[in-house]
């Protein structure tokens, strides 16, 4: 019972920080109906960027205060999310606009290469390591419910709160901010925001831009745990299945769809993969994901997909 | 000038619905055709064969199955690579475990259980569409992935799936040299695009594109949804099986899983979006582009930087060729989202009334 547990909370938390990936997807698709797929490019660019410059900012200030250093490499980096997001909208998105879904997948996949190949090149390519201070040795917890009680490790629960955080405050500024608003409106009906004075161009740059700070978050935690490292990007892939499972234009979704999708595969791998050769999780959480699909075509709090002739 | 119908009358409703009506188009391609099988091997040397070529002719064949599907269609597929790698271990499954099959069979058979494969995990698409669907077919390509690294029995027990064959043997004919396989995989080749060229004109070509153009309003008008669109993933799959079995018995000769990877799905869906869907030449100029721009940008980024008097180190020039190859896309797209196909098509509108345009 302990060790299900302890798989359940296990999964529980690493769905969280696919929800953190997959929020990404999910303010972009919503605001534009471009379907990112250069969101795991973002997470390596923003990780890297976040990785050298606290190594780099001590070193030409001369300081050594391990937080301070961080804030600001952090500040740093969000301002570069920002100067990429807004390329972006200016020099590819811009020329886009109504084109099929296939085309914009396509540039999107372009630009995943641009920023894999320019991000490499001006932080290099080694393996980096970021440290937030976040603490790494695991605690005991319920020992009195258990023997031996549940095995958590903290700093994927202090990175689940995060995330938790990161969904709260972006759910306010959706809900209660002009800004927020704005983005809803686009997300509703880009010729009807636009006939009422909402700058659509203006509204792309801010989407991407929440999308590379969501990056930045993603790109800290991940790497913090497994080290900032061309594989950074993969995490994309595997937070895809969460993306469709949850429903492509629902950030509750993207939440929930990360939490199944976490307990999914850790359960999958505990239990099932033994008796089929183990490394099934990738897999199996596609596999998952179409199963709620077939049900809920429009994932599970997706839009209601109405057919008109 | 040279370049125009009037005068030529169609007769016959035959002489009409040939797949190329208008005779200079026939014969440039008969010329080309020729030119391919007869010119090329006295012209060109080894290398590029082996680094060009071949790889070309079999990512064409690739390319027109998924141009079969995502072009006509009108259903997105991220797992094209994993209908090829399907293909490839089946084919290589027929050749060492059934005595005396002969290559060619072997290869045809891989791909038709790659349509089988294909037509299992093309199901969704009855009730999934659109991205969702997109995202879906990768279930495929990570499924087959992990099944071909991890089940001993599709690779013969060998360690991390990674097979081999010996060279090919087609009626006698030893396929080793890069000319052979050249001139093989040209032949399938061939074969195939007249293939898919008739099967897109045809009552079931029409019958994707009506499912492409709206799903439902062909519905309406008596078109089958199922029938249409697992023909297509059944048609598509068989191709893609078969340049799969190409690409790792007759290209490669020992290949591991890592080949069809999800790179390869996405480099044919750029070849097929970049060439133009829904054209068949469209596969054909999506392939060229894809195959020699890496090997272009491979040769001369040193030669640029050495101009400059830069030294330029490997690992520089991978990243560079990353982001002209992402810049190159994201430009096309912009300016011709239709793809080459269509740039060729307004270049053979204007060739017809050139040089007298009024």
């Amino acid at each position: 019972m302990a060790f299900f547990l302890e798989t359940l909370l296990g999964g529980l938390m690493s769905g969280m920080l696919y929800s953190l990936v997959a929020l990404g997807f999910v303010l972009i698709f919503k605001a534009s109906g471009v379907f990112n797929f250069a969101q795991g490019a973002m997470v390596l660019f923003a990780a890297l960027a976040m990785a050298r410059f606290s190594e780099w900012i001590p070193a030409w200030l001369g300081m050594d205060n391990l937080f301070m250093a961080n804030v600001l490499a952090f500040a740093v980096s969000v301002a570069i999310m920002f100067v990429v997001a807004w390329l972006i909208e200016r020099l590819a998105l811009r020329y886009l606009v109504n084109q099929e879904g296939a085309t914009l997948l396509m540039a999107t996949l372009g630009i995943a290469y641009v920023l894999d190949g320019f991000g490499q090149t001006i932080f290099g390519s080694d393996i980096y390591k970021i440290d937030v201070g976040m603490p790494k040795e695991p605690v005991m917890m319920l020992e009195s419910v258990f023997e031996g009680g549940i095995l958590i490790n903290k700093e994927d629960f202090i990175a689940a709160l995060i995330a938790a955080l990161l969904v709260i405050s972006l759910s306010v500024f959706f809900q209660k901010t002009a800004t927020g608003r704005a983005l809803r409106a686009v997300a509703a009906d880009h010729q009807a925001a636009q006939s009422i004075g909402i700058p659509l161009g203006r509204i792309w740059v801010i989407v991407w831009c929440v999308a590379g700070i969501t990056a930045l978050v993603a790109g800290i935690i991940w790497g913090s745990k497994l080290g900032v490292q061309f594989s950074l990007t993969t995490i994309a892939l595997r937070a895809l299945p969460v993306v469709i499972l949850g429903g492509l234009t629902s950030v509750p979704g993207a939440i929930i769809g990360g939490l199944i999708i976490g307990v999914g595969e850790k359960l999958s791998e505990v239990y099932l993969g033994p008796y089929v050769g183990g490394g099934i999780e990738i897999w199996f959480a596609y596999m998952l994901a179409l199963v709620f699909l077939l049900f809920r075509p429009q994932g599970l709090f997706g839009e209601k997909i109405i057919d008109r002739v | 000038m040279f370049y125009r119908e009037n005068g030529q009358f169609k007769t016959s409703y035959k002489a009409d619905q040939q797949v190329f009506a208008i005779p200079q188009d026939r014969w440039a391609i008969l010329a080309l055709v020729v030119f391919a099988f007869v010119g090329i091997p006295l012209l060109v040397d080894e290398y590029l064969f082996r680094a060009i070529l071949v790889p070309f002719l079999i990512l064409s064949l690739a390319a027109l199955g998924v141009n079969i599907l995502v072009g006509y269609c009108g259903q997105i597929t991220l797992g094209a690579g994993a209908s090829m790698a399907v293909g490839a271990y089946a084919a290589y499954n027929f050749l060492i475990r059934v005595d005396g099959m002969p290559a060619l069979a072997a290869i045809l058979l891989g791909g038709l259980v790659a349509a089988a494969a294909g037509i299992v995990f093309g199901a969704p698409s009855l009730r999934v569409r659109g991205l969702y669907l997109a995202v879906a077919t990768l279930a495929a390509q990570f499924f087959w992935d992990w099944a071909f690294l991890r089940i001993k029995w599709f690779t013969n027990n060998s360690s991390s799936g990674s097979v081999s064959v010996a060279d090919i043997n087609l009626l006698g004919w030893t396929i080793n040299s890069p000319t052979d396989k050249y001139l093989f995989c040209l032949g399938i080749l061939v074969a195939f695009s007249l293939m898919a060229k008739n099967l897109v004109r045809g009552n079931m070509g029409r019958q994707w594109m009506a499912i492409r153009d709206m799903d439902v309003a062909a519905t309406v008008i008596g078109i089958r949804p199922m029938y249409a669109k697992l023909t297509a993933f059944a048609v598509s799959s068989f191709y893609l099986g078969v340049a799969g079995a190409l690409w790792g018995m007759v290209n490669l000769g020992s290949w591991e899983p890592a080949a069809f990877s999800i790179d390869r799905s996405l480099q044919l869906l750029f070849m097929v979006i970049i060439g133009g869907m829904g054209a068949i030449s469209g596969s054909f100029f999506g392939a060229a582009f894809i195959v020699i721009l890496p090997i272009f940008l491979n040769q001369m980024l040193p030669l640029v930087g050495s101009l400059f008097g830069l030294e330029v180190s490997i690992a520089l020039v991978s990243h560079v060729e990353f982001i002209i190859f992402g810049s190159l896309i994201v430009f096309f797209l912009i300016v011709e989202p239709h793809g080459i196909a269509r740039l060729w098509a307004t270049g053979r509108e204007k060739l017809r009334l050139w040089p007298f345009p009024h």
